[in-house]
């Protein structure tokens, strides 16, 4: 990616310095570095002064002691950070069951919370992974925005395709409990909506009954109308959080490596937001492998001149070395290739690059390494 | 598990491969499913994440919900693909036992399948592995895999491209996800089926990793998970592993900082290169990089020697993983003795 034909590049700091800027969401596919870049963000940030909040999914205890605490939880906690910084940083993890309790409790009579929190139903859908996690995350974000605490929020997203299914969850929970299927649940069998939904329904229902036992469409029915009375506000708050994710305060980065399938997924958000008029601020590609300033020699180059030396005993280093080098050159020109095709779809997305780490993000200060690579040129 | 319902043997039927996102997962599965074909057999590869990246990785348009016979070795072994799916698994298990063909296209209409997802994913988990331990137990000639002890199982294994470590506890754990829900009845009967062939002696659960420290912890943290819920730990693959280029002297003194490229300047200009100093400095980072690497490599293989299971080696595959280099990796998991 040259200066002259490549991407434009994505301004990290223009984005963190902009006190307009409230909200940063950071999604992609798993492994990506994601926690790592939204830290970095959160860390850069702060030292440069904004009151700045980084929510993550990741129970990675690693994270935490490179923000020099014990551990993370879901309370934000101050994270003690260098002289000199002219902003504050807090870090915290999504606690999914937490949250959706408070949930419960904020929009239901207390009698009410506690017949949906004890019901197996509520159990399993506040602890399984698939869309809660998602959704509490955005919950959360609603809350510390509302809070009022912090000037900049930083969320890092679940690491799977479904990370936007918070963005279905309005519509999502709609469908659900506005749908036949709670209509169908909620009356008495044999009459209303169940009748005018034809014959053969009333198969269906013995067969649920059959297929799991009595016991679970009872759990199902009180468990269905116990969150009907909160559902409600839930639904109004998940449009609530929509609509401020669509505003221009809020930055959407994908975060990428260079290798096909995250990419691939790269692209997919890229698309899925474009078609929810997210606001999508860049791409970040981690762990990229720019080629030094100096020497520019070219994998053939290098490789014919180490089997010229590898004659002779006397230059081994230099021939390993030389072929070294030919297999980053062609590994550089691999990602270039990878990122090339997958921004030919996205004409005009601004880009960040942040090179490959020889070891692993321990401290504060790698932490800041990064986010001085992220706001830092695109390299050869 | 009755050895009448599952086989006799020590060898593994059903493996299931997991690790940290971005490992390699799907790599490492399609590997083991072609080392295990190697000797003639028929194996199955599913994938239970609809991502499809098996197609991707075989260079395919996305695949049916449905198992496909994709590959065939020379050796008469057989690869077949089942890109799980939720909701074709659901309507296929009332067709199968119910006979609810029509009725089941109704649930649909309902919801049921939002409802499995949004409200009961352990339901919609259940299904999922269901699909995998219905073909590892499957017989020849039946597909309800209920058929006599005698006859022949239809694959000689399967391997499951699992979900990443950080689910594949809840994942694999299905009884106690369904439990609360299905006190009793059929679904609850499948999943008791389901957890039986899981927790069997012959159902391994791999773990795919990188020589990083993140990965690595995952991994160790994972098996920890799979041992106390009373599952079994196979094999730790370790993947894109490439040698070392230089000698374990030279490494040392690199990852130290003390090698500032003096030592290429006469190799480089015996090789007629130009801007010797330049290209030396330069190339001495590089070097400086790679030693660093290769120790975070050897600090890192050491902790996983320590977790007690045999660790195999994936080779690093230069310009991305197509069908030649599959092979090659089947190569060397079946080398290192990974389906024996």
């Amino acid at each position: 990616m040259s200066a002259e034909s490549g991407p434009a590049r994505l301004d990290v700091d223009a984005i963190i310095d902009d006190p307009r800027t409230r909200i940063v969401v950071c999604c992609g596919a798993g492994g990506v570095g994601k926690t790592t870049t939204s830290a970095a963000l959160g860390l850069r940030a702060a030292e440069r002064g904004r009151h700045a909040v980084v929510i993550t999914v990741d129970p990675a205890r690693r994270l935490a002691q490179s923000l020099g605490l014990e551990s993370l939880d879901g309370t934000p906690r101050p994270v003690p950070l260098p002289e000199g910084a002219r902003g504050t940083m807090h870090a915290m993890m999504l606690d999914m069951k937490r949250t959706f309790d408070e949930v419960i409790e904020e929009h239901a009579d207390p009698e009410r919370a506690r017949q949906i929190l004890d019901n197996p139903f509520y159990k399993t859908l506040s602890t399984g992974f698939s869309g809660t996690q998602e959704y509490m995350a955005m919950e959360k974000l609603g809350q510390l925005r509302r809070s009022g605490d912090w000037d900049l929020i930083v969320v890092d997203t679940p690491p799977s395709r479904s990370a936007l299914d918070f963005l279905d969850a309005p519509k999502r929970l709609g469908r659900f409990l506005d749908g036949k299927l709670i209509t169908f649940l909620s009356a008495p069998a044999g009459k209303g909506a169940f009748r005018m939904l034809g014959s053969g329904f009333g198969l269906v229902a013995s067969v649920i009954g059959k297929l799991v036992g009595a016991r679970f469409l009872d759990d199902l029915r009180s468990f269905v109308s116990a969150f009907d009375t909160v559902f409600g506000g839930f639904q109004q708050r998940a449009e609530q959080t929509y609509r401020l994710l669509q505003e221009p305060g809020t930055a959407f980065v994908v975060v990428a490596a260079p290798d096909t399938d995250a990419l691939r997924e790269a692209s997919y958000f890229t698309d899925r937001l474009a078609a929810d008029s997210m606001p999508l601020a860049g791409l970040v590609v981690n762990r990229v492998h720019p080629l030094p300033d100096g020497g520019r020699l070219s994998a053939q180059e290098a490789e014919r001149a180490a089997e010229a030396l590898s004659d002779g005993e006397d230059h081994a280093l230099a021939a390993a070395a030389l072929r070294l080098h030919a297999e980053r050159v062609r590994l550089r020109a691999r990602e270039r290739r990878l990122c090339g095709k997958a921004l030919s779809a996205h004409p005009g997305l601004p880009v960040a690059e942040v090179a490959a780490l020889a070891e692993d993000v321990h401290d504060i200060d790698g932490l800041r390494s990064i986010g001085t690579a992220l706001a830092g040129p695109v390299r050869a | 598990m009755s050895e009448a319902e599952f086989g006799r043997g020590t060898r593994a039927r059903l493996h299931i491969v997991t690790g940290k996102g971005g490992t390699g997962k799907t790599t490492a599965a399609t590997a083991l499913a072609l080392a295990l074909a190697a000797e003639g057999g028929r194996v199955l590869l599913v994938e239970v994440e609809g991502r499809q990246g098996i197609a991707g990785l075989l260079g395919r348009p996305p695949l049916p919900p449905e198992e496909r016979e994709l590959i065939a070795l020379p050796g008469g072994g057989r690869v077949c693909v089942l890109a799980a799916d939720a909701e074709a698994a659901l309507l296929e298990y009332l067709a199968m036992f119910y006979g609810m063909g029509r009725a089941g296209r109704a649930l649909t209409r309902l919801g049921v399948v939002d409802f499995a997802t949004t409200v009961a994913p352990g339901l919609r988990d259940v299904l999922l592995t269901g699909k995998a331990t219905e073909a590892a137990r499957r017989r020849a000639g039946d597909r309800r895999g209920t058929g006599g002890a005698s006859a022949a199982f239809h694959y000689d294994a399967v391997v499951m491209d699992a979900p990443p470590t950080g689910r594949i506890g809840p994942f694999l754990n299905v009884n106690s996800e369904v439990a609360g829900l299905a006190r009793v009845g059929p679904v609850r009967s499948h999943a008791d089926k389901v957890m039986d062939v899981i927790r069997s002696e012959r159902t391994l659960v791999h773990f795919v990793t990188l020589l990083e420290e993140m990965p690595v912890q995952e991994c160790k943290d994972g098996i920890a998970e799979i041992e106390g819920l009373g599952l079994h730990a196979g094999s730790v693959f370790v993947n894109m592993v490439r040698p070392p280029l230089l000698g374990e002297d030279d490494l040392a003194t690199a990852a130290d900082g003390g090698f500032d490229g003096a030592a290429l300047v006469p190799g480089l200009a015996a090789a007629g290169l130009a801007d010797v100093p330049g290209l030396a400095a330069a190339l001495s980072g590089e070097v400086r990089s790679h030693a660093l690497r290769a120790g975070l490599e050897r600090r890192t293989r050491e902790d996983l020697a320590a977790v007690g299971r045999p660790v195999v080696d994936l080779p690093y595959v230069e310009g991305g993983v197509a069908w030649p280099a599959l092979e090659r990796l089947a190569d060397a998991l079946k080398r290192q003795g990974t389906v024996r």
